[in-house]
């Protein structure tokens, strides 16, 4: 099956209803599917923090949502995920995009990418060491999103699923 | 507080949050107390999920100003039941008073240009008069209200865990 394809059907089938997110190229299969699709009812929000927020209510008043950025948006949503998202306790999937792996990327993502999996790591409060993570594989995508999903909820936190470049870059 | 009928109302950070939770304390406020600016993010998405409850967001000038690009989401979601209370004191109440810039620009016009179905400004001795209407009005409409600056003396802290308010306003909504 084509990876979008499977990758939504797999946040279907895992629950999710409610979408919002500030795009990146190498989620623009997704983002696509999206704008082609309005019966998904995503929300194209200005910044990746009032993503998250959105997220929250939505949770609270019934949904499961899933918030999708760019990883150079994660410093923007940092204050959102842990002085929302985790004192809180509001499961919010975060989709969130691998720009700057390896190095091998424009000067702008260097260090993000280079963070990347540390910066859930380093979310810690008491017992809580660290924000759950997982890395999109795509020959798993529905055991991943499965797992991720699984993980947030069990905990009541925040967590990520990481995409890499040629994943979900096309719409198919 | 209880011209809000049972509306689910998101209640910005800060003073506002503990004036409210003061004044009456009730299963329908959600009260931040961090992520300063994402408020009415909050409101939209309780009202994106329920669109046949109102919804208020009871902000403040500091927090408009921090999440203004919010307020266009509001004005293009052109949601009908979403309703946003902004008492302006021109200030930082809970970090001492320091000035923000609302004494030079129009929170309520850049609401306008957002595309909120109306937004208007009011003394803070016309609220009263004017805030039953304002609740019935189609949104998304923003009523400014122009308050003094300083805090109340003594005013109590919200006593709830952050899981007990996520837990009862939950409730709330989807009651």
């Amino acid at each position: 099956m084509p990876q979008t394809t499977e990758f939504l059907e797999a946040m279907q089938a895992n629950g999710y209803d409610f979408y919002a997110g500030v795009p990146c190229s190498l989620l623009k299969g997704v983002i696509r599917r999206f704008d082609e699709e309005p019966e998904w009812g995503y929300i194209s929000a200005v910044r990746e923090d009032s993503a998250l927020g959105m997220a929250a209510g939505a949770f609270m008043a019934g949904k499961k949502p899933a918030v999708f950025m760019q990883n150079s948006g994660l410093g923007v949503a940092l204050n959102a995920i842990v002085s929302l998202d985790v004192i809180y306790e509001i499961p919010t999937l975060i989709v969130v995009s691998w720009r700057g792996k390896d190095g091998q990327d424009a000067p702008e993502h260097l260090v993000m990418g280079e963070i990347m999996t540390s910066y859930f790591d380093n979310i810690t409060l008491g017992e809580m060491k660290g924000l759950p993570w997982r890395i999109l594989n795509p020959d798993t995508i529905a055991e991943d999103v499965a797992a991720i999903t699984k993980e947030i909820d069990e905990r009541k936190v925040p967590g990520a699923l990481i995409v890499a470049k040629g994943i979900l870059d096309a719409s198919s | 507080m209880k011209a809000l009928d049972d509306r689910p109302t998101v209640v910005c950070n800060g003073m506002i949050g503990r004036e409210a939770f003061t004044a009456e304390d009730r299963g329908q406020n959600f009260y931040m107390i961090g992520s300063m600016g994402l408020g009415l993010s909050i409101a939209i998405g309780v009202a994106v999920t329920q669109p046949d409850k109102k919804v208020l967001c009871l902000d403040g000038d500091g927090n408009v100003l921090m999440g203004a690009g919010v307020l266009a989401s509001a004005g293009a979601l052109d949601l009908k039941n979403l309703h946003h209370v902004v008492l302006d004191n021109e200030s930082h109440g809970s970090t001492g008073g320091q000035a923000t810039i609302s004494d030079k620009i129009h929170l309520e016009q850049i609401a306008k240009a957002s595309g909120y179905a109306y937004a208007e400004r009011v003394a803070a001795d016309q609220l009263e008069a004017a805030l039953p209407a304002f609740l019935e009005r189609e949104g998304p409409a923003m009523l400014l209200v122009k308050v003094e600056k300083g805090n109340v003396k003594g005013i109590g802290r919200v006593t709830h865990t952050p899981p007990e308010i996520t837990a009862r306003f939950a409730q709330a909504c989807q009651g």
